[in-house]
């Protein structure tokens, strides 16, 4: 039985849990604020909020419901557009969007005013690119978006710049209804017991399989892996780094000692996706995922990452990640296995590590070509030298020849365009959708520059590498 | 000094705009919308028994079926019945301007995504399962997917459209320079948020409701009709509103109506059909590509004397509404310039894609790109700016049109003139020289596009439109009209012609859905004109029911009608407020048995167009407007930003400054999106490689441009304008090519080798490769 609250409401169902959040509330729940745009997780008009349990208070994340299990949501607060509203009056947050004339059609303005509920919600920042990223996954065809960026303006000056808004002060401050403030305790009194997990298909955040295959997943039954602690955590100790596999990609944005060692940390994971998928969207599915193009696979190729592998009779296995991936999306993992970490040395003062990515829309879409480094330099000459790059083979590539020829150089422009030479040859892009065999190859040196100028500035620009530049 | 004059008159049109902005009465529909309460097909309730329907669709874009096998999805659990072209009682025919387009394929299939059946299920999970099931051998024949191979093959929807004024041969004999080429302009996706859907019930006698997502509910009910082989008064189409609709719900919201009908009809119960995203993607048309060729002739000083071209369109594989799109392409083929001699053709070219239809400028914007083409082109071989060659050749008062109709009240040079110097144009491109000089990773580009767009249906018969308005016993008011809300706000415009003339309060008005049971006979809302079309059809029925007020007031009162006055809901004598209001005004009216309901019509004055001529006046009024728009280059990585878009537009006397403000902005973001990111692409075979949300990109809110400023032009507005406030929709859409010329600027900044290319969208690939290209 999975047991959840639903707005201001208790819902005990035996519906299976592989069916999406979204059939759920809107075709069996009758709450149709919660629109369907694309079922992918790329529109954002199904956005709901998941409140979670920590300790005694809340954490309100945004997520896609189109790619979202039911099941993920058991011994959780989902919160729909209605269960943000007023009785008779509009939410601080439908007024910011009202007085601007930030809806048109108004097909899309439910999962903005949901998205835009759960930045005043969470325990981020109240500036004006906070909010914004809390919007980063929501399409409207209408407006243009400049009445919405004032919209979002005037939620952030309603919160002031603190970094957390008691749950009360938001209900005086009408940003949501009273019941709000119960939730915490009626969770805990809801005591819903782990589901039983059937033997399945292993689903994490689902934001990769439910875009692929839906109609499977909710006919069928689905082993849900979110809450196995085991996967959990992202920890540091003696200069390593380990991430569980279920970590999502806002649990690093989040780590403030990853964002430290990463200084750019967040300028890089704002390309991978927007904030409702990085929510969901878990480093193990990513992995497995296989694409050639996974974002998060070419930032862990790139740190020389090693994998644990655990089998369903309990015992574990090591690998290179670099050496997990066979050919297009077949990789070394058995039946019964489960990726459970991602393990890497942490970033020394000589370390340097860049992550570049282009596609056709800068961000929430998927990559042409994507590359990350990391250079270990001292006194000008390269140590180590880690490249990985995406879009432009059959498995998301770790360059081993150009990184291998980049370890022991000098770091100069001549090391830098011969290996540019040797990254060619280590690829073969083909011509698709995201771009042609011709294209990639120049992207792919362009980012592999690009890489250089960003790391070292002083040192290198554009001119170094290319003619008329 | 002149830098900070200008500056001051920017601050006071902005301190303008602001305070028009906040006086703006608020969408009508944002507390619903806002509150997730707004009902939009697929939130309507659905009755017991409702069956779940879902397409098959053809794999091939063009072939002979040789058989099908739905044994397998018949047996299915839960499968009720799959409905195929012999199960149609009327005619296989949902083609409006010719027909030529079955609504089930028979033994060919003409384009990937081509409906062949419609599986009817207890559930639309089943009836997608039971899709998996059916087999289908299909003999393929060659396939056509672009224009130029159409052309070669002579296939062809209808024959071509010439329109031409003066005598371009002896002209280009006369000119000092004459450039020719070729552009390309690809389609766009329509991406309304809420996908295409209908839900259609049976009533009683065998009438059926459909509850459709369509701009066009007469066009649903008469295309049911026809296939039903029903009267059309058993139909009645009911529209509450659209998730946007962009012009792809105007003729192609229609087959997903007749099936779920032609479901009901046959099942006698309720059946639900909404397209999933991909299946919206693969079987809809979209914004007609265009490869075209231009010649342009230009005097010493750069007048444009002479401009041919010839435009072939990509009409897909049924004329849909191609031919009137092909027809305004040439309308609009010199933009807001005067050019004297001009020959310009139009071939709608028949292909294996899905038929392409109407989307917001229905053919103007493709038109429009290829004399920018031509100017940039000229500009740059002359080796002089785009600008000059723009500025020298604007259109001014008494000009003629290529179709003959005289240009009036003309506002070119005057919205040009105003956006250089309310936004000082000089210190603009200063700045964007300078930043070239001083960086070399990347490059600004600057370009202006001034616009010009004619308002009306050009299908001069559709420019009609009705309103029914009644006012109830105790004083409020329920209005219907033909026109169909999706976004433009025209239910909130429509609201407030009712609110100024009645001079009540706006919570006393609602307006109704649309509906054909109300209004009848009704074009599509569409061509920009719905707001004009219906506002008037409004204003003709509330003036008449003012009159019929101010009777009864005047007869109370003993005075004559002229004394009589109704204001903030009392009437007035004499200037003088009475103590009769508004609500015991309407008893003492119905007492007297005075009707209080008002059907009005109205048709636009003036318009005509003869076709065998190609000459006429088709156009109640031409709306204006110029941009200025700056772009960043980063040229390691070939992508780019918009710096600012900055506008001067010609609303008229604008009725809400905020609503109109927003179908700019929405325009805007819209017409970059076709010209930068948004790539359509279709394979060899005819079938959609950009098939979803993750594989065709629509503007986000990262990749709008980091400022748009909007001034109004002022401007005296137009009487065939609703209140004077001109039609908004299409336009400013318009403004998003000057996205692509203000790349290519930068791209020939920083690539002197880099050769001029007008091939539509300019993705970052088209970027990169153009900027390392020797």
């Amino acid at each position: 039985m999975i047991q959840f609250i639903l707005n201001n409401k208790i819902v005990k169902t035996a519906a299976n849990s592989g069916m999406t959040l979204l059939d759920f509330v809107r075709y069996q729940q009758r709450l149709t604020g919660t629109k369907i745009g694309c079922r992918e997780g790329d529109c954002g008009a199904c956005t709901v909020l998941v409140g979670t349990l920590e300790n005694d208070t809340i954490n309100y994340q945004s997520i896609t419901s189109c790619i979202s299990p039911l099941g993920n949501a058991h011994g959780k607060h989902i919160v729909t557009v209605e269960g943000t509203n007023l009785s008779k009056k509009l939410t601080a947050v439908q007024l910011a969007m009202k007085d601007n004339y930030a809806t048109q059609c108004g097909f899309c303005t439910p999962g903005f005013v949901v998205a835009l509920t759960g930045f005043a919600l969470s325990n981020s920042e109240k500036n004006y690119n906070h909010a914004l990223d809390a919007i980063s996954g929501n399409i409207c065809r209408c407006t243009g978006y400049k009445s919405i960026e004032k919209a979002a303006q005037h939620v952030c000056d309603k919160l002031g710049n603190t970094d957390e808004n008691s749950f009360n002060w938001l209900i005086e401050n009408e940003f949501f209804p009273e019941y709000f403030k119960d939730i915490p305790k009626r969770l805990k009194n809801l005591k819903a017991k782990a589901i039983q997990q059937p033997k399945g298909k292993y689903v994490a955040g689902g934001t990769d399989l439910y875009v692929q295959q839906a109609d499977n997943l909710v006919d069928n039954a689905v082993h849900l892996i979110t809450e196995k602690d085991a996967l959990k955590g992202i920890n540091t100790n003696n200069g390593i780094c380990t991430i569980g596999t279920n970590s999502t990609v806002s649990d690093l944005w989040n780590h403030h000692e990853i964002n430290h060692y990463f200084p750019n940390l967040k300028k890089h994971l704002k390309l991978v996706s927007s904030e409702q998928i990085r929510n969901m969207a878990s480093f193990g599915g990513n992995l497995v995922n296989a694409s050639p193009i996974g974002d998060m696979t070419i930032f862990f190729l790139a740190l020389n990452s090693e994998i644990t592998i655990l089998n369903d009779n309990g015992t574990e296995r090591h690998l290179a990640l670099k050496n997990f991936y066979k050919d297009y999306k077949k990789f070394d993992l058995n039946e019964g296995e489960l990726l459970k970490t991602i393990r890497f040395k942490l970033p020394t003062p000589h370390s340097f590590f860049n992550f570049e990515k282009v596609s056709k829309r800068t961000h929430l879409d998927i990559a042409s070509v994507n590359s990350a480094i990391l250079l270990s330099v001292e006194n000008s000459m390269i140590l180590e030298a880690h490249v990985s790059i995406g879009g432009v083979a059959a498995i998301p590539k770790y360059l081993h020849d150009t990184s291998r020829f980049l370890t022991g150089k000098p770091l100069t422009a001549e090391t830098i365009l011969e290996a540019n030479e040797i990254l060619q040859n280590e690829i073969s892009p083909i011509s698709d959708v995201r771009g042609s065999s011709d294209y990639k190859r120049l992207l792919a040196r362009q980012l592999f520059f690009a890489h250089f100028t960003e790391l070292f500035p002083k040192q290198f620009t554009l001119n170094d590498f290319v003619q008329h530049a | 000094m002149h830098k900070n004059k200008s500056n001051t008159i920017l601050d006071f049109k902005k301190s303008q705009v602001e305070t028009a902005l906040k006086q703006s009465i608020k969408n009508l529909d944002s507390y619903t919308h806002l509150r997730g309460e707004s009902l939009y097909v697929d939130d309507v309730n659905i009755r017991q028994g409702t069956f779940h329907a879902v397409v098959f669709d053809s794999p091939k874009a063009h072939g002979k079926i040789k058989h099908v096998d739905y044994s397998k999805a018949e047996a299915l659990e839960g499968v009720e019945r799959i409905f195929t072209y012999k199960d149609i009682p009327g005619k296989n025919q949902i083609g409006g301007i010719i027909p030529d387009e079955p609504l089930f394929a028979e033994n060919e299939v003409h384009f990937c995504g081509m409906p062949i059946a419609l599986i009817v299920a207890e559930t639309e999970f089943i009836a997608r399962q039971a899709r998996e099931l059916i087999k289908i051998e299909i003999e393929e024949l060659p396939v056509i997917t672009t224009a130029k191979q159409a052309k070669a093959k002579g296939s062809f929807i209808n024959a071509p459209r010439t329109f031409s004024l003066g005598d371009t041969e002896k002209a280009f004999a006369n000119c000092t320079y004459v450039f020719e080429g070729e552009t390309f302009s690809n389609g766009q996706e329509h991406l309304y948020i809420e996908a295409q859907g209908a839900y259609a019930e049976p009533l009683e006698n065998g009438n059926i409701k459909i509850t459709s997502s369509t701009q066009g509910p007469t066009a649903v009910q008469k295309t049911v009709a026809q296939v039903l082989g029903v009267s059309m008064h058993k139909i009645e189409v009911d529209v509450t509103r659209l998730g946007g609709g962009f012009g792809g719900k105007e003729d192609q919201a229609t087959p997903w109506a007749v099936m779920a009908a032609l479901g009901t009809f046959h099942l006698n119960q309720s059946v639900k059909l909404i397209l999933n995203r991909h299946d919206d993607l693969r079987m809809t048309g979209k914004r007609h590509p265009y490869e075209s060729i231009y010649k342009i002739g230009l005097s010493k000083d750069l007048k444009i004397l002479a401009y041919e071209a010839e435009f072939l369109q990509n009409s897909g594989a049924a004329a849909d509404l191609s031919p009137a799109i092909a027809e305004r392409t040439l309308f609009h083929a010199t933009n807001s310039y005067f050019v004297p001699n001009v020959t310009t053709t139009v071939l709608s070219c028949k292909t294996n894609l899905p038929p392409n239809t109407a989307f917001r400028g229905f053919g103007g914007p493709q038109g429009m790109f290829v004399i920018e083409s031509a100017i940039a082109k000229a500009a740059h071989e002359i080796g002089v700016p785009a600008q000059k060659i723009q500025e020298i050749n604007l259109l001014q008062e008494n000009d003629t049109f290529s179709y003959g109709q005289i240009a009036k009240q003309v506002e070119a040079k005057n919205t040009w003139d105003s956006a250089k110097s309310i936004y000082h144009i000089e210190t603009l491109e200063k700045e964007v020289e300078d930043f070239n000089k001083n960086h070399q990773n990347f490059k600004k580009g600057i370009a202006l596009m001034p616009i010009c767009f004619g308002i009306s249906f050009t299908n001069t018969p559709m420019n009609h439109a009705r309103a029914l308005v009644h006012i109830y016993l105790d004083g409020s008011v329920g209005i219907s009209t033909a026109a169909v809300e999706m976004g433009q706000g025209v239910n909130t415009k429509i609201m407030q012609i009712a609110a100024q003339v009645f001079s009540i309060p706006i919570e006393k008005i609602k307006i109704e859905t649309t509906n054909t049971t109300r209004v009848a006979n009704t074009s599509p809302s569409a061509a920009s004109s719905t707001a004009d079309l219906n506002g008037k059809a409004t204003l003709k029925a509330c003036n008449a029911l003012l009159d019929r007020l101010k009777k009864v007031a005047s007869e109370d009162f003993n005075v004559s009608e002229e004394h009589i006055e109704l204001k903030d809901e009392f009437v007035y004598v004499n200037n003088e407020k009475s103590d009769l209001s508004w609500t015991e005004l309407i008893s003492k009216t119905m007492l007297k048995r005075v009707a209080l309901t008002e059907n009005a019509h109205y048709a636009t004055p003036e318009i005509h167009f003869d076709k065998s001529k190609e000459k006429g006046h088709p156009f109640a009024y031409h709306v204006y407007g110029t941009a200025i728009i700056t772009t960043t280059v980063d040229c390691t990585r070939g992508t780019y930003e918009f710096d600012a878009v900055k506008i001067v537009h010609d609303y008229g006397k604008s009725m809400n400054k905020a609503i109109d403000l927003g179908q700019v902005e929405g325009a805007l973001a819209q017409g970059i999106g076709w010209m930068t990111m948004e790539e359509i692409a279709y394979n060899d075979e005819g079938k959609l490689l950009s098939n979803a949300l993750s594989t065709y990109k629509v503007p986000d809110i990262f990749s709008v441009p980091k400022t748009v400023e909007t001034v109004p032009l002022e401007t005296s507005g137009h009487k065939l304008a609703i209140l004077k406030s001109k039609a908004v929709g299409e336009p400013p859409l318009m403004y998003g090519i000057g996205a692509y010329f203000a790349i290519q600027n930068a791209l020939k900044a920083f690539n002197p080798n880099y050769k001029l290319k007008f091939h539509a969208p300019m993705t970052p690939e088209k970027v990169l490769m153009g900027l390392y290209e020797s």
